[in-house]
């Protein structure tokens, strides 16, 4: 029953962050996912990440398609306005929403059938756009909320629980949010909180469209000998191409990284992003080097994580339409309406 | 150059019907409305219709022009004035003259005398050669042989050449070489003309006082200047016969009037998107976060958004959605008029839908419904559709001048605010807190702990919170029922004619059909036939539309498809005994006309040997 409102416990103790707010206020209703399931650490890293940006929980929209990752903006962030919209079609709402108020942040949470596969035009819009936004795909190579399907991201060979084989060639989301113009790129693991967390708040404050694909097991229909996005398979072949920590600017670079291998990437807002470079060769403000990179390692089975392309200098949509800067959705009515004297003059234009 | 006149040649002035033969792609279409426009300016009422092929280049199209004195403004039929540009439609457009009608043709090839006719007057007047005597080059030639042939028939129906240098001279003021070059392909017409052939031929146009301050505007641009007036915000859209221009207008008037003049940054946005489900999508995205936002579509598109129109209907994110009608399906008739969508809107998407649709009758209701739209739309909470078509959407109609009262303020509707939040009223997104069933809503943004919800379909209780239980279910249902009644009294009243005398007969029509249904109005009167008119402006359907189909004994139902389908919503919504709604159909894809809806009611009646019985009226 997630209606049911969490046990608020009062614990003074819990640690607040600038705005005076704890954890609890970031998060949602109860999860009604599988227990264990991967899309609920992605939820409570969506959470820390708020929490620790000093984020206005009110000032985020949360936007999604349909399937189970898409049921999750539920389960975290319960003082923001969500929309559980139409299945692969939540980058055209979120894109609408974006377009009302530039103000807020706009956070899309996706899964692989409702971004790969159903959605897979509505993302790559989305994406060449340059909607300023936040877009988590919840990637299990499954659809769980019907039982087990393949979607358009399982590997080509990994078998379903009853044992039928995807012969279709898998979607990398990654790549073609690459191909495609996100100025922000990034995948992770939800069982790998240290990665994971840095990654979204590096997302959350990047100005135009940030995508992160993030492998989620499915604990009940993907998670199995075959799959090549179980647990097992994942932590097996994850090459992480570089840590990332996210520090804000008012907090001082945290210490335990050497600085011979960070990498300090500014963004707009002025908030650092800095890089660990486990593959010192590696280049995240290089597109078509990011491309190789990804595809070399798909070549030799591996899946590349962390922080793969980020473009400090992106632009978004609004800035392109040249509008102007209170939201649209806060202009009143002299701004919009003409009045009768300009109708009297277009009249006479017309006779 | 040559005129050969036949006897009994048509005489007739400010009553007739000239229609243009032309290739599509030769900048006719300009020319044509040029010399519509002028015999506007004399005061003189015109309606043309476009009638043009879904291509680019190289097919043909026709541009029908009825010049009326009474005021007419519905397609007439026949055509007493052929000017033959198209060799290729040549047969049938020469077939296509009334018996002492007149040809206008290029005669700088000479065709035997076998391609004419006998009954007809015939014009030739050399205007390619003219054209290549006068210029060099290729496009000119082309284009001011339209101008050209301007030019000569304003000798031919002796109408004033100073006007129609006065509206060339208005319509590219500021482009001084553009006015010279237009006006001198005018005169070199028009003396072509008038040193060569009998002027005036027996149709004339002459000044008279028929407009009054009328304007003449097609439905597509007064719906983009509505939207901008209604307030809109965001536009999301893809590109589609005959919608198109709906955007490129609200474009343009945006740039005009929504341009910040401190830093030139715009007070819109308008994304042209990847398809018409991203459309609606983002339609649906920008209202439920409180901006006003629209689309613009015809059938195929309306198709396409079904789902999201179900999202919006059941989550309560208003929208509006200006579908501009055609034929069906994907590749059927895109440039031919229908009224065929009326089912696929008022019931569209899974679930049980229901939505709220206005019909607007010419460009001025177009404008007028087009921003009352948008109060509708915030207001119940809902999609709202605005249903034109082709006729209207892409036609000059000469209409009312636009209006707009300042004092005047957008409906926002139910939106609890910041204030209202802290203040400790009661949110429950889904509550019928006010027994019209229209809920309250908040803005994504507004408050830090109050008044966010999770918007989804239906599976919630009234507080927004996930439930798949019957009674939270049928409490939505039954709200959303109620509020569908308010919409009732919400939308445009419908508009009520009485016949000379009291009838058991009464006719509903709605949109484009309005001119022509005037006139039938008028020639059924003429014929002792008396039928009560009503014109239907919104759905759902006031008491007035129903009651108006009980104190007739029959009622026809007239519109531009093929299924009747108002007929099928009276029957439906109004309970109404299908054997009183007699249907008048018309969809060839051409526009409707008096003399087909004055022939089918005067025919039914007839058929059913009834003559109408004038009820007696206690005095």
């Amino acid at each position: 029953m997630t209606y049911l409102v969490k046990p608020r416990l009062l614990l003074d103790a819990a640690p607040k962050n600038a705005l005076g707010y704890t954890k609890r206020d970031y998060e949602g209703a109860i999860s009604t996912l599988c227990a264990g399931c991967g899309h609920d650490s992605i939820s409570a890293a969506v959470v820390q990440a708020c929490f620790d940006l000093d984020i206005q929980p009110h000032r985020v929209a949360k936007l999604s398609g349909i399937g189970c990752s898409s049921k999750t903006p539920d389960y975290f962030l319960g003082n923001s306005h969500g929309f559980n919209t139409t299945h692969g079609r939540m980058p055209s709402v979120l894109t609408g929403a974006a377009l009302a108020n530039r103000e807020l942040i706009y956070l899309g949470v996706s899964g692989d059938g409702d971004s790969a596969s159903i959605g897979i035009g509505q993302f790559a819009h989305a994406m060449r756009r340059g909607v300023n936004m936040t877009y988590i795909v919840e990637n299990n190579g499954v659809y769980g909320l019907t039982k087990g399907q393949f979607s358009a991201t399982a590997d080509k060979g990994s078998k379903n629980k009853r044992g039928v084989v995807n012969n279709d060639t898998p979607i990398d989301l990654v790549a073609l949010a690459l191909q495609l113009g996100a100025s922000y790129v990034a995948r992770s693991f939800s069982g790998d909180k240290e990665q994971l967390i840095p990654l979204i708040k590096g997302a959350l404050r990047h100005r135009g469209p940030a995508f992160v694909d993030v492998i989620s097991p499915c604990v009940t229909f993907n998670n199995h000998h075959g799959s090549t996005k179980s647990y097992d398979y994942v932590r097996e072949h994850n090459d992480a191409v570089n840590r990332l920590d996210f520090i804000l600017p008012r907090d001082q670079i945290k210490t335990t990284y050497a600085p011979g291998s960070l990498r300090r990437i500014v963004q707009h807002d002025g908030s650092i992003l800095l890089l660990r470079k486990l593959d010192t060769e590696y280049d995240p403000s290089d597109r078509v080097g990011a491309m190789n990179h990804l595809q070399e390692r798909h070549a030799i089975g591996e899946i590349v994580t962390g922080l793969l392309y980020v473009d400090s200098s992106s632009e978004e949509l609004h800035r392109y339409l040249n509008t102007v800067e209170k939201p649209l959705n806060q202009l009143g009515d002299a701004y919009l309406c003409p009045g009768s004297k300009a109708l009297d003059a277009l009249n006479a234009s017309l006779r | 150059m040559k005129a050969t006149n036949s006897t009994g040649s048509i005489r007739r002035s400010n009553d007739f019907v000239i229609k243009f033969a032309n290739v599509n792609g030769s900048g006719s279409a300009s020319a044509n409305e040029l010399f519509a426009r002028a015999i506007m300016r004399m005061g003189v009422p015109v309606a043309p219709r476009n009638i043009f092929p879904s291509n680019i280049q190289g097919m043909p199209t026709w541009y029908e022009m009825r010049v009326s004195s009474a005021g007419w403004l519905g397609r007439r039929g026949g055509c007493d004035l052929m000017v033959a540009m198209n060799p290729q439609t040549w047969d049938r457009d020469i077939a296509e003259i009334e018996t002492g009608g007149y040809l206008l043709y290029d005669s700088t090839r000479t065709l035997p005398r076998s391609r004419f006719r006998n009954d007809i007057t015939v014009i030739g007047i050399p205007l390619t050669e003219l054209c290549n005597c006068e210029y060099t080059d290729l496009r000119q030639r082309q284009l001011f042989k339209n101008i050209m042939y301007v030019g000569a028939l304003t000798a031919l129906l002796d109408m004033e050449l100073a006007a129609v240098e006065q509206l060339i001279a208005d319509q590219y003021r500021g482009k001084d070489k553009l006015i010279e070059a237009n006006i001198n392909a005018l005169k070199r017409g028009y003396e072509a003309a008038t040193n060569a052939l009998p002027c005036p031929i027996g149709l004339r146009v002459e000044r008279a006082n028929g407009v009054g301050d009328r304007i003449f505007v097609n439905g597509n641009d007064a719906c983009g200047l509505g939207a901008v007036y209604g307030g809109a915000t965001v536009a999301a859209w893809y590109p589609i016969t005959p919608s198109t221009s709906v955007i490129e207008a609200f474009t343009s008037y945006c740039r005009k009037y929504r341009t910040d003049p401190d830093n030139g940054l715009a007070r819109y946005a308008i994304v042209q998107a990847e398809d018409e489900l991203a459309s609606i999508g983002m339609v649906i995205g920008a209202a439920w976060n409180g901006a006003r936002a629209f689309t613009a579509t015809s059938g195929p598109g309306i198709s396409l958004m079904q789902e999201f129109f179900g999202l919006a209907y059941f989550a309560e994110v208003p929208a509006v959605i200006f579908n501009v009608q055609r034929g069906g399906p994907s590749t059927g008739m895109p440039t031919r008029t229908q009224q065929s969508d009326l089912i696929a809107c008022a019931y569209a998407s899974h679930g049980d839908t229901k939505h709220v649709m206005l019909f607007p009758e010419d460009p001025y209701e177009c404008f007028t419904f087009g921003a009352q739209a948008f109060d509708l739309a915030d207001r119940l909470q809902t999609p709202v559709f605005v249903l034109l078509d082709l006729d209207i959407g892409m036609n000059d109609r000469l209409c009312q001048p636009f209006d707009w009262d300042d004092q005047r303020r957008y409906d926002r509707g139910k939106v609890m605010s910041a204030e209202e939040l802290q203040a400790g009223r009661n949110f429950g997104r889904y509550l019928d807190v006010d027994g019209d069933g229209i809920p309250w809503r908040t803005i994504p943004g507004t408050h830090p702990t109050k008044g966010a919800y999770f918007s989804r379909g239906t599976t919630r209780n009234a507080y927004a919170k996930y439930s798949e239980t019957g009674v939270d279910y049928v409490y939505n249902m039954e709200r959303l029922r109620r509020k569908f009644e308010t919409a009732k009294k919400l939308v445009p009243a419908p508009v009520i004619r009485r016949a000379a005398q009291p009838t058991r007969y009464g006719a509903i029509y709605y949109g484009s059909t309005s001119p022509a249904m005037d006139e039938a109005f008028a020639l059924l009167e003429e014929q002792g036939i008396h039928v009560d008119t009503l014109r239907v402006r919104g759905f759902p359907f006031a008491d007035a539309v129903i009651d108006f189909i009980n104190e007739h004994d029959y009622v026809f139902v007239v519109e531009q498809n093929e299924s009747g389908q108002l007929r099928m919503l009276l029957v439906n919504e109004g309970e109404v005994d299908p054997k009183r709604l007699i249907r008048v159909l018309h969809y060839d894809g051409t526009p409707i006309t008096a003399a087909f809806i004055s022939g089918r009611i005067a025919d039914t009646l007839a058929a059913h040997k009834v003559t109408p019985i004038r009820k007696q009226v206690a005095s």
